[in-house]
């Protein structure tokens, strides 16, 4: 029920609408909630409105801690 | 799709299934319990439990909020539909909820009753500006992810009065059901599962942050990692745990921090404490009536809450005697531990919730685990072979 998708805002729209691609997919969705989005973050989209920006640098970083794990004990933080 | 094809990569699932593997000391048991039936899903779906060492278990939670919405509140919103006549607007994921009499929603309107699916709470809105003669009521259920959304269109209903729209609130909160699981007094009865440790909630943390998970850390001395949902980020999870176990912590540790932040999204709560209250109480599927546990539409947008401009009554409904989804939400048992299970209850006809959401329990199990419960055939082991 709380499944949200990462989107990528293609472009800022009135009323605080956003037009975004999901997966290929454009959809129109609220960005009522998030404030200061600009055109190409991520955000993830609940039932139509985005709730949260995606952060590039944790994401990569995290990607990073998960390789690390497997190969170096201890390496995860 | 990006952030979500990295994060199922398969070598680096066997990079951190190897770990957990290594780190799990043989000696003692890991029992973590998922809150969240987004990760119930995720586990299921994704094998994650065949990639753990026999120590470590993972056990369901109740963060389904199909799988605890009661028979009774279905049953306020298939007779709002039935007997008052009101285009009743829901999620698809309560259409098919078993309620009274064997009725459903989708029974509702297959009966008559004008029941409509949206995907949104906007277009339950829209459905009423677009129908002014009719009465329209959105079903709204879940957790703190899913109650931002109905907080902004009651806001625009007010401030657009618009006069034929009410929402039958039934949004409920996680730390609430995380205490009652860790004490309520029904654990005598139903027992209880020992708890090393949470992976706590994705999206409902986006709103309300990492901070109110600290209490559980502190107070019931039970590590707590917020989880993304890709089958990776369990997994480092449960990493994460084995190591707070291992080294004696109770810590909130942040794995989905590409999204979630301590404070979590201020605007949302800000704006859910604007339009919604605490009720005294609410009563949950599986876990019965659970005080401060889910919210109820403030005095001042009395006139767009469904309960006051219907003058409904709520009245409790027992579950099925046979049907174990209390037991299952708590993870005192597995769900092939109940009697129903795959024989009359499956996701075509559900008896408990735990079967109807794909995030519950017992669809996730029926639909991706059922067969490794079953002893393999082997050719020795077939009358003709025993005979040749």
């Amino acid at each position: 029920m709380c499944l949200a998708v990462p989107a990528r805002i293609l472009r800022l729209e009135a009323g605080d609408m956003a037009l975004v691609d999901v997966g290929g997919v454009r959809k129109q969705v609220s960005v009522a909630l998030v404030d200061g989005l600009v055109p190409d973050e991520y955000v993830i989209v609940h039932v139509g409105y985005a709730l949260a920006r995606i952060d590039p640098a944790a994401a990569a970083a995290t990607l990073v801690a998960m390789a690390a794990a497997g190969i170096n004990a201890g390496a995860l933080v | 799709m990006k952030y979500v094809d990295e994060f199922r990569d398969g070598n680096i699932a066997s990079g951190l299934a190897a770990a957990i593997a290594r780190e799990a000391n043989p000696a003692r048991r890991y029992q973590f319990m998922e809150f969240c039936g987004g990760h119930t899903h995720a586990i299921s779906r994704h094998g994650v439990a065949d990639l753990l060492p026999p120590n470590v278990r993972m056990i369901h939670g109740p963060g389904c909020p199909v799988c605890v919405l009661p028979i009774g509140r279905v049953d306020l919103a298939i007779n709002l539909a039935l007997e008052r006549g009101v285009v009743l607007c829901s999620y698809g994921d309560t259409l098919r909820v078993p309620a009274s009499n064997g009725r459903s929603l989708l029974k509702a309107k297959a009966e008559g009753a004008d029941v409509r699916m949206v995907y949104s709470a906007a277009d339950a809105l829209k459905i009423a500006r677009a129908t002014l003669a009719r009465e329209v009521v959105f079903f709204a259920i879940g957790f703190e992810t899913t109650t931002p959304p109905t907080a902004l269109v009651l806001r625009e209903a007010r401030s657009s009065a618009v006069a034929n729209f009410s929402v039958l609130c039934n949004h409920v909160l996680t730390p609430a059901a995380i205490v009652n699981i860790l004490e309520s007094p029904e654990v005598r009865t139903l027992g209880t599962v020992p708890l090393d440790g949470f992976v706590g909630p994705a999206h409902v943390s986006t709103v309300i942050g990492t901070e109110p998970y600290e209490f559980f850390a502190q107070e019931y001395r039970k590590p707590v990692v917020i989880t993304g949902f890709e089958p990776l980020d369990v997994l480092q999870a449960i990493l994460m745990l084995v190591r707070q176990v291992n080294e004696g912590r109770t810590e909130v540790e942040n794995q989905f921090s590409r999204v979630v932040s301590r404070e979590g999204n201020v605007k949302a709560q800000a704006l859910v404490a604007e339009v919604f209250e605490l009720r005294r109480a609410f009563e949950w599927r599986g876990l019965g009536t659970v005080p401060y546990s889910a919210l109820a539409i403030r005095a001042e947008f009395a006139a767009f809450d469904a309960e006051r401009r219907f003058g409904l009554q709520y009245r409790a409904v027992p579950d099925n005697k046979a049907c174990e989804c209390g037991a299952i939400l708590r993870g005192v048992k597995r769900p092939i531990e109940c009697k129903l299970f795959g024989t009359a209850c499956t996701p075509e006809t559900p008896m408990g919730s735990c079967m109807v959401s794909s995030e519950g329990a017992c669809a996730a199990h029926y639909s991706y685990g059922r067969f490794r419960d079953r002893a393999p055939v082997t050719p020795a082991a077939t009358p003709a072979a025993v005979n040749a």
